[in-house]
């Protein structure tokens, strides 16, 4: 790799020049490290590590800190709040993940083609992705109107006489908040699916037609089989997205009607700052924290086994 | 990742598929070819229907935004206003501050797209092309918090500004985005794909480490600084939940801030919540649509946004 000294044979004992380099070396990297390391340090760094103390500690802003052991985990496991919370958090990714990604493979393949022009079509489709959340949910909650909304008046005309509420509608917020958020999210991910189509050679796909393979065919025994470590990486930021969920919702939904809509983040948010229970609401970051984790570490897994 | 991110730069995938095919056949136009291309247009015809259906949103957005209150909802669709309400951009500004909020809103972006430049540019070239004891380990530090939502570590944060007195001031977004692990880890990617050898013939030449980055890594690492520039300032131009943590008097809102609080107050105010709308987002389509390309490979590089 990088030395300044020319490649030596590994010396164990290292001489005084060489010690002085390292050490010189040392100062050099600090100094370009550290405008970023102090700001790094402060104000993210110790921020987790402080959050992963403070679940274990009784603090709100009324009381100094003490330690309580597991007490915040019991209390939350007993709130029906979390349990809702979780749930809620759970049904969004279980509908936002396999959407986006169908419709994203979907947009991809029809996009993988060459034509003139072919450009200005992804670029559309990407660009929601990177549209400011609020101007997005303000548009889609009046898309969502339940009285003259343009999406009722769709339903209606397509004979759908009691068209659901939606965002007023506690059973039908959710599946709005997540239609929203697989309309803003596919372009982006369809941009990973076309790296992926790109990079599969074409003699597959011309060796599978001289054997007469069906498009159908050709779609299931290569393309998919191929796609396999994008879809990977796909399913693993789609979930780790989803669970992380808390604008979108915020603006759009604000957790209601009721609690229809509360996801995790936003049970953070309230407890912690809006009522000022630090340690309890660091309890549920922790669990948060916890599943991203976990849903990294298995789907990581499951690949290093595939590739096995 | 880094596969993706490789593949990506290869393909470039907005730029590949432009090109026509095969120009060369040109001289034998048998019925194959003329075959193709009616698919050709059946195609085309089918990805402006989806596009277009796709855009519904906007396309509604800009309309309404053009409409009286009472015209926005009405049956059936009006897709285009019978009468164009130009008079609603003139208005909004006098509605609602406006102005202020996206003097707020590029105040703190500009801010905190050149100090996390500048630092992160700073800190990769330390991570990637000095070498010393516990580099490796420090980085890993980055590298983890990256993994950790930054909403289970909002509230220690929260209470740290809280402390340092700090809420309610741009100074508490500036600090807590401005040093993001996410600009190291791009710009290192980056620097990691440059030569060593180019930074050891400039340390010959007897150019300060300070030189080398000035002066050979910097210069070389111009697309990879546009596009943590480009994903910086949209990110901190279209995030909400800082500035909604953050600022509470309405002179400090930013414009995503402000046009959620008028949505709040005035929700039957149909066309200008339009009109507000289409003026947020016109300067991110304005810079994607500059740097498009820069965009997609750092999102692609770094797998994710933010």
């Amino acid at each position: 790799m990088t030395t300044e000294t020319i490649p030596q044979a590994p010396a164990p004992v290292q001489s005084r020049g060489n010690r002085k380099q390292a050490r010189r070396n040392t100062l050099i990297g600090w100094t370009f490290i550290l405008p970023n390391f102090i700001g790094f340090l402060a104000f993210t760094l110790i921020p987790v590590l402080a959050a992963f103390a403070l679940s274990f500690m009784e603090w709100t802003s009324f009381s100094a800190p003490k330690w309580v052991g597991l007490a915040n985990f019991q209390r939350m496991l007993a709130s029906d709040s979390f349990w809702i919370a979780l749930r809620n958090t759970v049904v969004y990714a279980v509908g936002h993940v396999p959407l986006t990604m169908a419709l994203a493979l979907l947009l991809a393949m029809l996009l993988n083609r060459k034509l003139k022009g072919i450009g200005f079509f992804r670029v559309a489709i990407f660009f929601p992705y990177i549209t400011s959340l609020v101007a997005v949910a303000v548009v889609w909650n009046m898309l969502f109107s339940p009285d003259n909304g343009p999406i009722n008046q769709l339903l209606h005309s397509i004979g759908i006489a009691d068209a659901p509420g939606w965002t007023s509608s506690s059973d039908w917020a959710l599946p709005a908040v997540i239609i929203t958020s697989v309309w803003k999210d596919m372009g982006y991910y369809m941009v990973l699916y076309l790296a992926g189509l790109q990079a599969i050679p074409t003699e597959l796909y011309e060796a599978a037609e001289v054997d007469g393979a069906s498009a159908w065919q050709r779609f299931w025994n290569v393309t998919i089989p191929s796609l396999r470590p994008t879809t990977f990486f796909v399913v693993v930021m789609l979930t780790v997205s989803s669970f992380k969920v808390f604008d979108l919702i915020v603006v759009m939904t604000n957790g209601g009607p009721g609690r229809s809509t509360t996801v995790l983040s936003q049970l953070i948010y309230q407890e912690g700052i809006g009522e000022g229970k630090f340690g309890y609401s660091s309890a549920i970051s922790l669990v948060l924290f916890l599943i991203v984790l976990t849903v990294t570490v298995l789907q990581f897994k499951i690949q290093q086994r595939r590739e096995r | 990742m880094t596969n993706m991110a490789e593949d990506l730069k290869a393909e470039a995938p907005f730029g590949a598929g432009t090109a026509l095919p095969s120009p060369t056949g040109r001289t034998n136009r048998s019925s194959r070819e003329k075959k193709a291309r009616t698919t050709d247009y059946v195609i085309y015809g089918v990805l402006a229907v989806l596009v277009v259906a796709l855009m519904v949103p906007f396309i509604w957005m800009l309309s309404s935004s053009l409409k009286e209150n009472n015209q926005v909802l009405t049956v059936p669709i009006q897709w285009i206003p019978s009468e164009f309400v130009w008079s609603n951009y003139a208005d909004i500004w006098t509605r609602i501050p406006m102005m202020g909020y996206l003097q707020n809103s590029l105040y703190l972006a500009v801010i905190i797209t050149c100090l996390q430049v500048l630092t992160g540019s700073l800190a990769a070239y330390g991570f990637s092309k000095v070498r010393f004891p516990g580099r490796d380990v420090l980085f890993l530090a980055y590298i983890g918090t990256i993994a950790v939502p930054w909403q289970a570590y909002m509230v220690p944060q929260y209470i740290m500004m809280q402390n340092l007195g700090l809420t309610n001031s741009f100074n508490a977004l500036i600090l807590l985005q401005a040093f993001g692990a996410f600009g190291v880890f791009l710009m290192r990617q980056y620097y990691m794909t440059i030569p060593d050898e180019l930074c050891e013939a400039a340390r010959i030449d007897g150019l300060s480490e300070y030189g080398i980055w000035a002066r050979v890594i910097l210069p070389l690492s111009k697309p990879a600084l546009a596009s943590l520039a480009l994903l910086t300032f949209v990110n901190t131009w279209n995030d909400y939940m800082g500035p909604f943590i953050y600022l509470t008097s309405n002179r400090l809102w930013t414009v995503q801030l402000g046009l959620r609080s008028f949505v709040g107050q005035f929700d039957a105010e149909y066309a200008m919540i339009m009109t507000g709308s289409v003026i947020s987002v016109l300067p991110i389509l304005v810079i994607f649509l500059i740097g498009q390309r820069y965009f997609i490979q750092g999102i692609a590089t770094s797998g994710m946004k933010g």
